[in-house]
């Protein structure tokens, strides 16, 4: 068995009375490359929301069932949600820069941590501005507004400001639905360069994607999960037959 | 072709009406020039602004206590409503249950209707002799006009900066948390600073509140035209100055009153121009532009 970071079992979310997640079952390997397929609404976003306790903010949530980081239940009243966002961070579907220069951006995570050594601090950005295979381009306007980047540069400015706090998972949210061919190639590539360092869980709805960045691959369907494994497995040789109707493209 | 013209002619009528409001607005202000200068040509626009009596039945017309009457209400109000109204945005905006929400906002919404005049009587009754009895004097002062106003702008500024929090994209809210910030983080470092240019448009309305109140104000500042030597004593308006008098002005008392009206009109316009310069340099747009 390969080393699991995040263990969740009989998994089940509420808004309000509709059941979002049903009964889910799911490991998740350290460094590795996880991809959640699925049709619109079946609850990938909300799986991975709940990861990072990002559901919290919506006061009608509800969840019942396990969900471990290294063994540790994340919902516990002893838990700091500061500490567990630090350590489980999120990229957005939409690229969501602060209204903040550059710098500040990436800053930002080591600031509100009480980092405040500005020597440390450029250190830092500029280490995460380079794995996020962004500093070649920004490295001579830091100062600049966020805003005024291209669509996929905000994208990787987000992963840079994600890295920056040092996380050991990264949660994404269809991190390249709002983006053109070549800014998802440079992500998909960014994705490959991190898998060995940090545990990425990926929601597509790209099929290719899925196949194209991830070892393992779970397949959500009305809120519960039909097929998981080796993404080589379900996507060569699916055993449900749905999912191999959604993954050849005949639903969702 | 039907089609055309109405839409030629909706365009004409929109027009008609911006340019009406405007074209209104010059015709008031070139009446009060027109009206005061007479009296600024016979003092002297110097000896107008920078006297320091303000005597007609002797023939001295000089505002400047007025100015600081007015500037120092409007300072003082400001000062005690910017940051409680700031305040109460925030916790309307960002902590308030909603259905407690649900009921302050329209509450603090319709104290922005209330008639000044009510507001004025209050002070009179209540806020008056209070100040009187634990500050010592009359009671009528500028620090009390100032806590009247206070809670004129207050509304005000407290709505228009909880709909500049509240319009931040929900994104920026969750980017900030999703990397391990407090919520008090979030509103401090994001959410204040990106509703900044919303907040400010809020408390230049307040300030052009505050220094247009003529009603309230005479009710409870005492009205005396002599620079106050404490907040505690009374002072004069500028807005004050004309409505006290207007009933009885004649000839160059009544032009002067006007001319009060020019120094008015001045302060106001310098007032925003200094703001402006303040949003130009730290880039705060109001929307779209400069205010």
């Amino acid at each position: 068995m390969e080393n699991i970071i995040i263990e969740v079992k009989e998994l089940n979310t509420y808004f309000d009375e509709s059941h979002i997640l049903k009964d889910v079952y799911l490991d998740i390997p350290r460094n590795a490359v996880t991809s959640l397929i699925g049709p619109s609404g079946c609850g990938k976003s909300t799986f991975l929301r709940t990861l990072n306790r990002m559901n919290d903010v919506i006061p009608t949530f509800k969840k019942e069932g396990t969900t471990l980081l290294d063994g540790k239940e994340i919902y516990d009243h002893d838990v700091d949600v500061v500490d567990l966002r630090k350590r489980v961070g999120m990229v957005f579907q939409k690229p969501n820069p602060f209204p903040k220069s550059i710098f500040e951006n990436v800053a930002y995570g080591l600031r509100v941590h009480g980092n405040n050594d500005k020597k440390d601090l450029e250190r830092r950005v500029e280490a995460s501005l380079k794995e996020a295979a962004l500093w070649d381009e920004v490295k001579d306007k830091l100062d600049d507004s966020a805003m005024g980047l291209s669509g996929g540069q905000q994208q990787r400015l987000c992963i840079a400001r994600t890295m920056a706090v040092e996380p050991e998972v990264i949660l994404m949210d269809e991190p390249c639905s709002a983006l053109d061919p070549i800014s998802t190639t440079k992500i998909e590539d960014l994705i490959h360069k991190l898998k060995n360092e940090f545990t990425i869980i990926i929601v597509t709805h790209n099929m290719q994607q899925a196949t194209r960045v991830s070892k393992y691959t779970a397949f959500f369907l009305h809120g519960e999960i039909v097929e998981k494994g080796l993404t080589d497995k379900i996507f060569i040789e699916p055993e449900d037959k749905r999912t191999e109707d959604y993954i050849t493209g005949r639903f969702g | 072709m039907a089609r055309n013209w109405e839409e030629f002619l909706v365009e004409k009528v929109l027009l008609l009406a911006a340019i009406s409001s405007i074209i209104i607005i010059l015709l008031i202000i070139g009446f009060v020039i027109q009206q005061g200068i007479p009296a600024m040509e016979q003092v002297g626009p110097l000896n107008f602004i920078f006297g320091m009596d303000w005597s007609p039945s002797y023939g001295l017309y000089g505002v400047f206590p007025m100015i600081v009457g007015s500037l120092g209400m409007t300072a003082l109000a400001l000062l005690f409503a910017v940051p409680l109204s700031i305040f109460g945005a925030i916790f309307l905006a960002e902590v308030a249950p909603k259905n407690m929400r649900k009921i302050l906002k329209p509450t603090i919404q319709t104290l922005a209707g209330i008639p000044s005049v009510i507001y004025g009587f209050f002070g009179l009754i209540v806020l008056v002799p209070f100040m009187r009895i634990h500050f010592g004097g009359s009671g009528f002062s500028m620090l009390t006009a100032s806590i009247i106003l206070t809670v004129m702008v207050l509304p005000t500024i407290l709505s228009i900066s909880e709909d500049a929090l509240r319009s931040i994209p929900l994104e920026y809210k969750e980017a900030s948390l999703a990397l391990g910030a407090t919520h008090w983080q979030t509103i401090k470092n994001v959410i204040f600073p990106a509703a900044l240019p919303g907040i400010v448009t809020g408390i230049i309305l307040g300030m052009g509140r505050a220094i247009g109140e003529t009603m309230a104000v005479i009710m409870v500042a005492g009205n005396t035209p002599i620079i106050p030597g404490s907040i505690l004593e009374p002072a004069r308006a500028l807005t004050s100055n004309i409505a006290l008098e207007m009933g009885y002005a004649l000839g160059l008392h009544y032009n002067a009153l006007f001319a009060t009206g020019i120094v008015l009109l001045m302060m106001i316009i310098v007032l925003l121009v200094i703001t402006n310069y303040i949003n130009y340099k730290r880039k705060v747009t109001v929307g779209g532009g400069y205010l």
